[in-house]
C-alpha cells in the first residue's frame, strides 16, 4: 500500500495538514498573469518560490512557464527587498523585453513588509520602465488563503491597473475566467462566437499554455488578453464572472471603478451550468442562442441517457477548488450520481452554502473546506465507506491504487497525463468529454476485474 | 574530427554575444561565470554567487536543497514543513526518489506531505505552538521513529525556534528522534546551502547513534550523494550484492533512519554527488576515520572503474576476482547496446546544465555514445565542483556562506579508528591512483575549447541553442518545453523524463536506448505543415 499509514480512525486535528487539497497564493497569481499578452510574471521573494511555481505549472501544462524572481538573500530579508525588485525590473525589461511585468509577493516579502506601491512608483520615477510598458502588482501572502486567492488577486489587479471607463460604452460583455484550463477557455470563447456575442475574456490562457510546436520558441506567445482589451473592459456593458472564488473580487472592483454591472456564474461545467451561462450571455449580449447549441446540448443529454445505467447511484469522492467543485457536483447530481465526499483546502463560505443546498438530498454526503480539509481526511472517509469513483488531481492516484477505485483526472495539478489542456471540460462538448472519461474509467475497471464469465462483448 | 568541431564552432564568441544584451553591471558579473575550458590549465570560474535579481535562473532555494534533496528520500521520517502550505506542497512527490519498503508494516511516509500550514495569525503571534501540536498529531497518527522539521522563509523572520521546539518535543515524546533544520529559503544562493544545512543536521542528530550493524559480508561501505532517482540506488545495491560488499547507508536514496545511524560502521565511503554530501563524507572521515573517494556509477566504464577502486581499496584478491567477473558479465550486454545506439548517436552534440554533479557525470554516458559535450554547467555547484577541491582554500567565504552554521567536527573519543593507515593510503594512491578525500571537478574531464557556464540564465540558454544548435539539450523541467518548442530534443537529467535507472551497467543500457530514442524522434521533422515547407509548390488554376 502506498498510503499505508492512512486509517479510518479520524482524530481531532488542529495543526497538522496532511496531503493538502490546496497550495499557496503566488502560484495562482503567476498562472493568472500568463493570461495577459506579453506579460512576464515576477515573484518577489526567494528563488525557490519562483522555481517551485514554474515547475508546478510546467509539469501540469507541459509548456514553457517563464517568470522572474527577486532572488532574495538573507541581506534583503533583513534590509528589505526594494533594491532587488528595482534591479529585477531593469534587468527584465532590458533582457527579456516583456510588455508588462506582473509582480506578486510571497510570504517572505509580505512578512518583512515590502511596500510594492512605493517600490514600483520608484521604478517608474527612476525611468526603469520603458515608454509604453507597465509594471502591475498584487499582494499574495502565502499564509492567507490559497492558490485560488492568488489567482483572484491577480485578476483583480488587471482591473485595478487597466480597466478604464470612457464615455463611449461598447456592446461587449466581459468574461472573467476563473481557474480553468486553456481548453476550457477556448470552448467558452467558441460558444460566445457561435452566439455572435462580442466579448473580452480575461485572463485568457489560450494560445499561451497550449501553444503549437513549430520550431520557434516565443517567450510571449500569441495568446493572452492584450492590455488594450483589458483597458476596454471598463467600457463594456456587462461582466460575467465565471467562478466565485476566482473572479468575484475583480467583478466588484470593475463595477466600482467603471460602473460595469456584473453577474456571478459558475464555471460552465455540466449542462445546467452551461445552460445558465448561455442564457445569461444571451441576455446581456442581446443575442439569441442558436439551434446549433441546442443540438450540442441534446447530444450531451443523449450520451448521458445512453450511459445512465452505469452512472446511477455511483458514489463519488472529489477534491479541488470551490469554483470547479460546485458545478461538477451539480453535474454529477444531474446524472443521478452521488457525490458523497467533497473537499477543498480553499476556505469558502460560498462553497459551504452551495454544497449544503446541492447535497441536501444525500444525507450521507460529507463536505469540508479550509483548514484541515485535506486529502488525508477524504481518504479516511473513503476508508470508512468506499466510493466508486474519484475525481481530482494527480495526487489522487495514490488513493486510487490503494483502494482499487477508478480516478478521473480533473483540476490542478495533473502531472501524469498529457492533453488536459487540449480537451475542454466546459460547455456541452466538454460535458460529453467528462462523461466519456467517467464511463471509460468505470468500464475499464469492470473489464479488468470482472469474472471471465461476466466479461462481455457488448456493454 | 571531434576536436575540429569544437574549434569550428568557436564557443569563445558566446560570452561576448550575450553580454552585449545585458545591462553593463549584469554583463560584468555574468561573464565571470562563462569560461572557455582548458583541462591543462584550468581557468577560474565564478560559482556559488548570488543570481542577479530578474535573471531567469534554474536555481531553487535552501529549503529545496535540505528537505527536497537530502532528507526527502528517507522513507521512515515524518518530514514536517513548518510554514505556509506551498513549500510542503511543491516538495510532495515531485522528486522521483523511489523507495522500497518491502513489508506492509514498514514505515513509508514518502507519499505523504506534512505541513503546519501557517496562517496570518501564526505569522503575527508565532508558530511554535502550532508546530508542537502538529508534532503531537503526527505522533498520535503515525508513531514514527523520527520527525524532522523544516523551516521555510517566514519561520526565520518571525523568530520561531524550531530547534527548541524539537528539544522540548523530544522530552515530551520519549523514544522519538525529533530534530529541526534552519533551512529558510533565503539563506544561501541556491539549493546548495540547504545541502550543507542538511549534512550538518544528519551529523548532529543521526550519524553515530547506533553501533550495532550486523554485517552480511566481510566489507561494508557507504554510498553518499545517491538519491535513487528513477531507481539508480536499486541497481547500485544489486551490483554490490553481486560482488559481496555491504552498503550500510545510501545517502539518502531508498534510505531509513537506521542507515544514517549506523553509517559510521563502514570501512569506506563512495561519494557520488560531491556537492550535496561532501560535508558528511568529511565528517565521517574526521570523526570516525572512514576515508572517502569520489565515485561515479553513471556510465558503464565509470561504473567498472568505481568497482575496481573498491576492490583495490580492500586489497582482497577474491573480491577483485568477483568484481572482474561481474564487470565482464555486465559489459557484454552494455557493448551490444552501445554499438546499436552509436549508429544513431555518434557525432551528435550535447549541452547540459544540471545539478552539482550530474553535468559532470553524464558526460561519461554521452562519451560512450560517441557524442560530444560542447557546453556544460551546474545549477548550484561551487568552484571545487568545477575546478577541483584544490581551489577550496582560495574560495572566499562571503556573506551568503557565512550564515550557514559551521559545526566543529572532532575525532570521536572512543570510536575514531582510521580504516587505513597513512602508509596504506599513500600506497593506494601510488599504486592505483585512488585519490582520497579528493574531487578533481568537471573541467579536468572536459575538452579544450569547450564552454563552461555556471547558473545558466534563460536568455543564455536561448542564445546557446540559437548559436550552436545542439542535437540534444539536458536540463530540468523548467527548461524542458522551451527547448522542445525550438525543435531540439530535450532530456531532463533531474527526473530523467520518468525514465531510468541510468546508474551502473543496467542504467547505462537504459540511457543509450533513451538517447537513441530522442535523437531519432521523428516528430521534430513534422514541425512545418507541408504547405509551409519551402519545397512545397502550390498548384494554380490556369484560366484560359
Amino acid at each position: 500500500m502506498l498510503l499505508r499509514h492512512t486509517t479510518a480512525k479520524e482524530i481531532d486535528r488542529k495543526a497538522l495538514t496532511i496531503n493538502p487539497a490546496k497550495t499557496c497564493q503566488p502560484v495562482g497569481a503567476m498562472y493568472a498573469a500568463l493570461g495577459i499578452h506579453g506579460c512576464l510574471p515576477h515573484s518577489h521573494g526567494s528563488q525557490g518560490c519562483c522555481s517551485y511555481h514554474r515547475s508546478a505549472l510546467s509539469r501540469h501544462f507541459r509548456e514553457p512557464i517563464m517568470a522572474g524572481t527577486s532572488s532574495f538573500s538573507e541581506g534583503s530579508s533583513v534590509f528589505g527587498g526594494s533594491a532587488n525588485l528595482l534591479q529585477s525590473i531593469e534587468t527584465m525589461f532590458t533582457v527579456y523585453k516583456p510588455e508588462i511585468i506582473a509582480v506578486h509577493t510571497t510570504c517572505l516579502s509580505e512578512t518583512i513588509g515590502d511596500d510594492l506601491t512605493q517600490i514600483i512608483s520608484k521604478a517608474n520615477e527612476d525611468g526603469l520602465v520603458p515608454e509604453g510598458k507597465q509594471v502591475i502588482y498584487c499582494n499574495t501572502p502565502s499564509y492567507v488563503g490559497t492558490h485560488v486567492t492568488g489567482y483572484s488577486n491577480q485578476v483583480a489587479a488587471m482591473v485595478k491597473f487597466f480597466s478604464t471607463a470612457t464615455p463611449k460604452k461598447r456592446n461587449v460583455v466581459n468574461l472573467v475566467t476563473g481557474w480553468m484550463e486553456p481548453s476550457d477557455m477556448r470552448e467558452i470563447k467558441r460558444l460566445a462566437s457561435v452566439m455572435e456575442a462580442r466579448t473580452i475574456m480575461f485572463p485568457d490562457m489560450t494560445d499561451v499554455l497550449d501553444a503549437p510546436l513549430d520550431g520557434h520558441y516565443k517567450m510571449y506567445p500569441a495568446g493572452g488578453t492584450t492590455s488594450k482589451d483589458l483597458t476596454l473592459t471598463g467600457d463594456s456593458k456587462f461582466t460575467l464572472g465565471l467562478g466565485h472564488s476566482c473572479t468575484e473580487d475583480a467583478c466588484i472592483k470593475l463595477e466600482n471603478k467603471c460602473k460595469v454591472k456584473f453577474e456571478m456564474l459558475d464555471i460552465p461545467i455540466g449542462f445546467k451550468a452551461t445552460d445558465r451561462f448561455l442564457m445569461s450571455l444571451s441576455r446581456h449580449a442581446n443575442v439569441p442562442i442558436p439551434d446549433s447549441l441546442s443540438d450540442e446540448r441534446g447530444r450531451l443529454i443523449d450520451l448521458i441517457s445512453d450511459s445512465s445505467k452505469y452512472l446511477y447511484g455511483k458514489r463519488v469522492a472529489l477534491w479541488g477548488d470551490p469554483d470547479t467543485l460546485i458545478p461538477l457536483v451539480e453535474f454529477l447530481l444531474s446524472m443521478d450520481m452521488k457525490p458523497v465526499y467533497v473537499v477543498t483546502g480553499t476556505p469558502s463560505k460560498y462553497f459551504q452554502e452551495r454544497m449544503t443546498e446541492l447535497l441536501k438530498d444525500i444525507p450521507e454526503a460529507k463536505f469540508m473546506n479550509g483548514d484541515m480539509a485535506d486529502m488525508f481526511r477524504m481518504h479516511q472517509w473513503i476508508k470508512q465507506e468506499g466510493v466508486d469513483l474519484l475525481i481530482g488531481n494527480t495526487y489522487g492516484k495514490y488513493i486510487a491504487r490503494d483502494e482499487n477505485t477508478p480516478l478521473v483526472r480533473f483540476g490542478f495539478p495533473i502531472a501524469d497525463r498529457p492533453g488536459h489542456n487540449y480537451f475542454a471540460k466546459t460547455g456541452y462538448d466538454g460535458g460529453a468529454n467528462l462523461v466519456k472519461q467517467i464511463m471509460d474509467a468505470f468500464l475499464e475497471q469492470m473489464d479488468k476485474t470482472c469474472l471471465e464469465e461476466k466479461f462481455e462483448f457488448q456493454l | 574530427m571531434a576536436k575540429n568541431l569544437i574549434e569550428e564552432l568557436d564557443l569563445s564568441k558566446f560570452a561576448e554575444e550575450v553580454s552585449a544584451a545585458y545591462p553593463s553591471k549584469v554583463a560584468k558579473k555574468r561573464t565571470k561565470s562563462i569560461v572557455i575550458n582548458d583541462p591543462d590549465s584550468i581557468p577560474q570560474i565564478q560559482a556559488n554567487v548570488r543570481t542577479i535579481p530578474g535573471i531567469i535562473t534554474q536555481r531553487g532555494c535552501t529549503y529545496a536543497g535540505c528537505k527536497g534533496v537530502v532528507l526527502g528520500p528517507t522513507r521512515d521520517i515524518v518530514n514536517i514543513t513548518h510554514g505556509p502550505i506551498g513549500c510542503g506542497y511543491y516538495s510532495w512527490l515531485t522528486r522521483r526518489n523511489q523507495t522500497r519498503a518491502d513489508k506492509p508494516e514498514m514505515d513509508n511516509f514518502i507519499p505523504y506531505a506534512f505541513s503546519t500550514d501557517m496562517q496570518d495569525s501564526n505569522i503575527v503571534f508565532g508558530g511554535e505552538e502550532k508546530l508542537k501540536q502538529a508534532i503531537r498529531e503526527a505522533h498520535e497518527l503515525f508513531h514514527p521513529k523520527g520527525i524532522a522539521i523544516f523551516s521555510t522563509c517566514p519561520v526565520g523572520l518571525i523568530g520561531d525556534d524550531v530547534h527548541r521546539v524539537a528539544r522540548q518535543m523530544k522530552e515530551e515524546l520519549p523514544g522519538v528522534n525529533i530534530f529541526g533544520f534552519s533551512c529558510e529559503g533565503y539563506r544561501g544562493v541556491s539549493q546548495s546551502a540547504g545541502h550543507h544545512i542538511a549534512n550538518n543536521g544528519l551529523y548532529k542528530n543521526l550519524i553515530g547513534n547506533n553501533d550495532n550493524y550486523v554485517r552480511k559480508n566481510k566489507y561494508a561501505i557507504n554510498v553518499l550523494g545517491e538519491y535513487n532517482i528513477g531507481g539508480d540506488a536499486f541497481v547500485i545495491d544489486e551490483l554490490f550484492k553481486k560482488i559481496g560488499v555491504d552498503i550500510i547507508a545510501t545517502m539518502s536514496g531508498n534510505s531509513t533512519l537506521e542507515q544514517f545511524e549506523t553509517a559510521h560502521n563502514a570501512d569506506f565511503s563512495l561519494v557520488m554527488c560531491h556537492r550535496s554530501i561532501n560535508y558528511v563524507a568529511e565528517m565521517l572521515e574526521t570523526s570516525f576515520g572512514i576515508p572517502w573517494a569520489k565515485a561515479n556509477f553513471i556510465g558503464a566504464e565509470a561504473t567498472a572503474k568505481t568497482l575496481r577502486k573498491v576492490g583495490q581499496y580492500f586489497g582482497d584478491q577474491e573480491l577483485k576476482d568477483r568484481i572482474e567477473v561481474v564487470i565482464a558479465e555486465e559489459m557484454e550486454a552494455v557493448k551490444v547496446a552501445a554499438e546499436k545506439a552509436k549508429t544513431k548517436t555518434t557525432g551528435k552534440t550535447v549541452m547540459m546544465f544540471v545539478g552539482g554533479s550530474r553535468a559532470h557525470h553524464y558526460q561519461e554516458l554521452f562519451n560512450e555514445l560517441g557524442m560530444e559535450t560542447l557546453v556544460a554547467g551546474y545549477e548550484f555547484g561551487h568552484r571545487d565542483d568545477y575546478e577541483g577541491r584544490r581551489v577550496m582554500p582560495s574560495i572566499k567565504i562571503d556573506a551568503d556562506s557565512r550564515n550557514i552554521e559551521e559545526i566543529t567536527v572532532v575525532p570521536d573519543p572512543t570510536r575514531f579508528k582510521p580504516r587505513k593507515s597513512e602508509e596504506e593510503l599513500a600506497y593506494l594512491k601510488e599504486a592505483f591512483d585512488i585519490e582520497f578525500n579528493e574531487y578533481k571537478g568537471m573541467m579536468t574531464d572536459m575538452k579544450k575549447g569547450t564552454l563552461v557556464i555556471d547558473d545558466l540564465s534563460h536568455f543564455e540558454m536561448e542564445k546557446l541553442i540559437e548559436m550552436y544548435k545542439p542535437d540534444v539539450f539536458c536540463a530540468g523541467i523548467k527548461e524542458k518545453y522551451v527547448v522542445q518548442k525550438m525543435g531540439i530534443p530535450m532530456k531532463q537529467l533531474h527526473n530523467y523524463d520518468s525514465g531510468g535507472p541510468y546508474a551502473a551497467f543496467a542504467g547505462a543500457i537504459n540511457f543509450y536506448k533513451d538517447i537513441e530514442m530522442i535523437a531519432c524522434s521523428s516528430i521534430f521533422k513534422q514541425m512545418k505543415a507541408p504547405w509551409e515547407r519551402e519545397e512545397f509548390v502550390t498548384a494554380e488554376y490556369v484560366f484560359n
